[in-house]
């Protein structure tokens, strides 16, 4: 398929159709209002359901309802929406369902700003939602990625029966690139005829419950939960190096810090650092196996947050001394010269 | 080029066709000439990657920007500012760059009953790497989409048709193709085409037959990460 050129927002309406989405169940907000604009537009095409619900938590129930019945579904909010969400995103995590969910991310806390921002780490990463549960965290630094990354997503989803996050920014979310859409599953993916909400019919009941009755079994599912949690961060590691064969300072950023990043190393290459970047692109699982390095005498992490990641730099390099931080934050894109200030003040001044 | 164009050109066209990009430039290129330019910022659809975030660069070039009085980069509001003045004053150049789509010609309901068509061009941007414009049948779609919201004729295409930093000449002579299609049917003219001129490499390669004339871009929207 030839390439095409679209905002990055719309490119994830259309990469869920190409995974075989049929249901989207969601809210307007700035920065992510294309996705559903699009979907609105997109999906009764292809035979699929476009509800644009009464509020978020309307919409995330609803997702809870068709993840139930065993359908591929997407829902997509920007962060005050998302954190609405919380709710239902931990009853579908504890029912053992599928689902997709996207978060481009804009300034918070509260109502925050409609710029992009990457202060979502904690509530997503880390779960907004009560109880014990991880989601898998997918961070696109492109919108080819985001592409890529909502189509494994459905696949991470199904496979796991778990609800996937997609983290990405109002940036990506609003950036025109080229892109191309080649979807093809990179998992066996088991038949949900054994769980999913279909009709008895001559069959077996199912039940998709979320309250226990008795605090052994919650605890025996927290323990499969825990399994499943085990076997993610097993396999499902994923992220890029770029400069870091030979580097002695690593900087760590994920998602539209990480492209700024990427070219402030090329400026302190150039001027001689031996300066590197890891760019985890899940952060749940925490790529902590691209953190092995004896040579590494700084870890730079850089976010538009309040450095919301560097407590997992500092567990997956096992040293707190060796990870410095800069951001900036609110809605504020960080500039490539105030990310080589940064790399030089950390790496010892000009050369 | 630009200095024998009409006194106030409008430019719109398809969502992401890149109609900012190219204000900016066709700004930047007028003030060279004209004594007086001034950019209208009227994008009332979307709060990312308006013409308004490059002001301080504009205006140190002498180009004067209107957009909206409430200045915070956040105001999710569609006001416009003072936007009608500069057609009534003669002695400048007025672009206005516009919303994206049929919805973002909307302000022009305050402009048309002051725009004297003898001095206007109602310009549509159009990349045929857009899946919506990407065939003569799309393009006029749009372009009657636009049309029928804004009570104004397309008076001519800009074909800026691009896959950004990968667009080849290839590209370009491919929309130049599909854009002269539409061209003859509906009767518009091509009046300009891009390119970027830092990203083409191979811009040797473009034929002379291109429509309209060549206007080559710079990047002001678009970041060196981006």
């Amino acid at each position: 398929m030839a390439k095409v050129l679209m905002k990055g927002n719309e490119a994830i309406g259309k990469a869920a159709i190409e995974a075989g989405c049929k249901f989207f169940f969601g809210y307007p907000i700035t920065p992510q209002s294309e996705l559903p604009e699009y979907l609105s537009d997109e999906l009764p095409k292809v035979g699929g359901t476009f509800v644009q619900a009464e509020s978020e938590l309307a919409a995330i129930n609803m997702v809870y309802g068709a993840a139930a019945a065993g359908a591929r579904v997407l829902t997509s909010s920007s962060s005050p929406g998302l954190a609405l969400k919380q709710e239902g995103i931990g009853y579908i995590t504890n029912a053992d369902l599928p689902a997709v969910v996207v978060n481009m991310m804009r300034g918070g806390p509260g109502l925050g700003t409609i710029q992009p921002g990457q202060a979502d780490y904690h509530m997503c990463v880390k779960g907004g939602s009560n109880g014990d549960y991880h989601n898998i965290v997918l961070a696109p630094a492109s919108v080819q990625e985001a592409v890529d990354m909502v189509m494994d997503a459905f696949d991470l989803a199904d496979f796991y029966r778990t609800p996937v996050i997609i983290l990405s920014d109002g940036l990506i979310g609003q950036m025109m690139e080229p892109v191309e859409f080649n979807y093809s599953p990179k998992k066996d993916l088991p038949s949900k005829d054994a769980w999913a909400l279909k009709g008895k019919g001559n069959g077996e009941k199912h039940m998709i419950v979320n309250l226990n009755m008795d605090a052994e079994d919650c605890e025996n599912h927290n323990i499969a939960l825990q399994k499943k949690y085990d076997v993610i961060e097993a396999d499902e590691q994923s992220w890029e190096e770029y400069c870091m064969d030979d580097a002695e300072y690593a900087f760590v950023s994920y998602g539209t810090s990480s492209r700024i990043v990427k070219s402030s190393v090329d400026t302190l290459r150039a001027a001689g650092y031996k300066v590197g970047l890891i760019r985890p692109k899940t952060l749940y699982p925490f790529p902590v196996n691209a953190f092995k390095r004896e040579n590494i005498k700084k870890y730079l992490d850089v976010e538009m947050s309040m450095g919301q990641m560097t407590d997992d730099v500092k567990l997956a390099c096992n040293d707190v001394n060796k990870v410095v931080f800069y951001g900036r934050t609110g809605g504020i894109i960080l500039t490539p010269e105030e990310v080589v200030e940064f790399g030089k003040s950390v790496m010892g001044g000009d050369k | 080029m630009v200095q024998n164009d009409k006194r106030v050109t409008i430019i719109t066209g398809h969502y992401g066709s890149g109609k900012t990009e190219f204000a900016v430039n066709y700004a930047m290129k007028s003030i060279e000439t004209s004594p007086k330019v001034t950019l209208g910022d009227l994008d009332i659809v979307n709060v990312y990657f308006r013409s308004r975030e490059r002001k301080k660069q504009l205006e140190e070039m002498g180009i004067h920007v209107i957009s909206s009085n409430l200045e915070g980069d956040s105001v999710d509001i569609p006001a416009v500012a003072a936007i009608t003045s500069p057609v009534r004053d003669k002695s400048t150049k007025y672009i206005v760059d516009l919303g994206g789509n049929d919805v973002g010609t909307m302000v022009l309901g305050r402009l048309k009953p002051l725009l004297d068509s003898a001095e206007t061009d109602f310009l549509m941007v159009v990349n045929v790497n857009r899946p919506d414009t990407s065939s003569p049948e799309g393009i006029l779609r749009e372009m009657k989409s636009i049309e029928d919201a804004s009570g104004l004729k397309v008076t001519g295409f800009v074909n800026n048709t691009n896959l950004i930093r990968e667009t080849t000449a290839e590209d370009i002579t491919m929309g130049d193709k599909i854009l002269k299609e539409a061209s003859k049917l509906s009767g518009v003219p091509i009046k300009y085409t891009t390119y970027v001129e830092e990203v083409v490499k191979d811009a040797e390669k473009l034929p002379d037959d291109l429509g309209g004339e060549l206007f080559p871009l710079k990047f002001y929207m678009r970041k060196d990460w981006m």
